[in-house]
């Protein structure tokens, strides 16, 4: 066993080798410019990158031609959800989303609000989904744009976006779903979703890094959209730029890997997830799932140890690569906004611990994490002031705390 | 985060974990921090009412490796110093001692309030005993001895 294991896969996704020895050749072999009409180098490269776009194409069940390739999901979000609200500014200024979108959405429509758009921020239930009798009581006159995603980084949730795309469908308002997290594991169906735009990104799905993809429908409704990038005119017009064919043929073969092994990997995950959580809930006491488990990704688990601090566990665990919503470990000093949004106490927020299994886990491995796991928290609730206290029977809410 | 060796020796090798009994006469109680805020320690000092010298130190603490690492320091440097040489610990001196990155300062601004808060605790225990007014009464708050009311 490797050390240290990693269980991140939230962040990113380690490159299957298949998708490593199809993108090779691309850099020393075919270099070519896919926008070069004039010898085969580019041919060859424009060849490959129609080769990814319908790969793509194929796991998400649209046109090939509906395919644009971004930098990453990031790229892709922006340009969805600016690129619709510019182009159809004059027929309505009001857009829905969650409060537990990734930065790329709530930024992008943050910046909407002050150029003079209103958002509708949706909460979410104490098990992280968003409502589609939300989404519903929210839609006004002027609504152009609903943006929920599939499943959430943090905790795993997966949101009824079917209902959610049939729901925009009927009122004719255009969805936006960033799927990045759940490609891998989740099918999605763009048309019987009613999905008009998909977020897609390479390294969440064990592809390369900057290489993303954003689907935007052509027919029932053609969806337009207003670049962000100008320049050349690639990518109909919507994403100017030279293509990354290495990038788009990694994510070609990421994609066509996952259509084919999606569902026993599925299962093989949910299957080790679960085990996983069945130790850390038996062996340990007060260890609390944070989000619907029934509703979930099934290589998510993000749990609270209640009395122990989010960044001392992963100091304990430092053979292992996980990530914690605690605040002491962010730049900013604040807990997860996705925790808080669901209602989680700020305590045990900052006693939260994200897993992220994936392709390449195996069952040692999560024996293993699980031993450190219930080895470290015994330890450090020894050594905790609120373990001691909630012992003697305080009640911590009630405690007068001398905040700083 | 990379952690100094000395934050490092002290996650993994804590000195003075532990609990004090916080009705002792002799025994000052400091617990300072917020658990929404993912910190809180709880610092204890036996004191000889003679001497004036600390004799036993013991902390547990909720929060991040850089926190346990603060308290445990802060317990080491206790034992055997007065009450006022103790008074003059400085957070910087925990800082530089650990090499605290900037990030962490409060962890050990957090340790200096909680040991001067179980100084104080422990002087106010003696006052209450030298004009023999018993137990203090009032509210109870997380930086005094009588933690909270218990929940029934
Ligand atoms: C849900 C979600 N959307 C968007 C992104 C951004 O993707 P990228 O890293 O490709 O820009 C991420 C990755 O963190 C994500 O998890
Ligand atoms: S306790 Fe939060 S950063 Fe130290």
């Amino acid at each position: 066993m490797k050390l240290p294991i990693y269980m991140d896969s939230h962040a990113t996704t380690p490159c299957d080798p298949r998708v490593v020895e199809a993108m090779l050749p691309t850099f020393t072999q075919h270099f070519g410019n896919a926008a070069s009409r004039n010898h085969s180098y580019g041919w060859e490269a424009e060849a490959l990158v129609e080769k990814g776009r319908e790969q793509i194409a194929a796991l998400v069940n649209c046109s090939p031609k509906e395919i644009v390739f971004t930098s990453g999901a990031t790229e892709s979000d922006n340009l969805a959800i600016k690129g619709i609200a510019h182009m159809f500014a004059d027929k309505g200024r009001h857009i829905i989303t969650s409060v537990i979108e990734h930065k790329a959405v709530l930024d992008s429509c943050k910046r909407l609000e002050k150029e003079g758009f209103r958002v509708t921020w949706l909460p979410v239930g104490k098990d992280g989904l968003v409502k589609t009798s939300d989404v519903e009581n929210a839609i006004e006159d002027d609504t152009i744009l609903v943006t929920i995603m599939l499943a959430n980084n943090e905790i795993g949730t997966l949101n009824p976006v079917g209902e959610i795309g049939h729901l925009c469908k009927a009122k004719g308002i255009f969805f936006h779903c960033d799927a990045v997290q759940g490609l891998a594991y989740e099918p999605v169906d763009v048309q019987e979703m009613g999905i008009d735009l998909l977020s897609i990104s390479a390294h969440k799905m064990y592809g390369p890094k900057g290489i993303g993809a954003l689907y935007v429908r052509r027919r029932n409704p053609r969806v337009r959209l207003d670049p962000i990038i100008d320049g050349g005119g690639h990518e109909r017009g919507m994403r100017s730029g030279t293509l990354n064919v290495p990038g788009i043929v990694g994510l070609g073969k990421a994609a066509e890997i996952v259509l084919a092994e999606r569902e026993s990997d599925a299962a093989r995950l949910r299957a080790l997830r679960d085990h996983l959580r069945q130790r850390l809930t038996t062996e340990l006491t007060d260890v609390t799932v944070n989000g619907s488990l029934e509703h979930r990704l099934p290589n998510n688990l993000n749990v609270s140890f209640a009395y122990v601090e989010g960044e001392s566990m992963l100091m304990g665990i430092k053979d292992v690569a996980v990530s914690s919503g605690s605040a002491c470990t962010s730049a900013s000093l604040e807990p997860s906004y996705v925790l808080k949004a669901l209602g989680v106490h700020d305590e045990l927020a900052h006693s939260s611990i994200r897993f992220g299994l994936h392709r390449f886990t195996t069952r040692e491995e999560v024996d293993y994490v699980a031993d450190l796991m219930v080895r470290t928290v015994r330890r450090l609730r020894e050594m905790s002031p609120l373990k001691e206290m909630a012992d003697e029977g305080i009640d911590l809410k009630k405690v007068e705390w001398s905040k700083h | 985060m990379v952690y100094s060796d000395k934050i490092l020796d002290h996650y993994n090798n804590p000195r003075n974990v532990g609990s004090l009994p916080k009705n002792d006469p002799n025994v000052g109680t400091g617990i300072v921090g917020a658990p929404e805020c993912g910190d809180v320690m709880k610092l204890q000092v036996m004191v000889n009412e003679e001497t004036g010298v600390i004799e036993d130190a013991k902390f547990k603490t909720f929060g991040c490796g850089s926190a346990i690492a603060s308290s445990s320091l802060a317990t080491e440097w206790l034992k055997g110093r007065t009450l006022e040489e103790a008074m003059r610990i400085k957070n910087t001196d925990i800082v530089n001692e650990l090499s605290l990155p900037p990030i962490k300062i409060h962890c050990s601004v957090l340790a200096e309030d909680a040991i001067k808060a179980a100084i104080n605790d422990y002087q106010k225990k003696r006052e209450e005993i030298v004009h023999g007014n018993g137990k203090g009464a009032g509210k109870p708050v997380a930086a005094g001895p009588d933690l909270a009311s218990k929940s029934s």
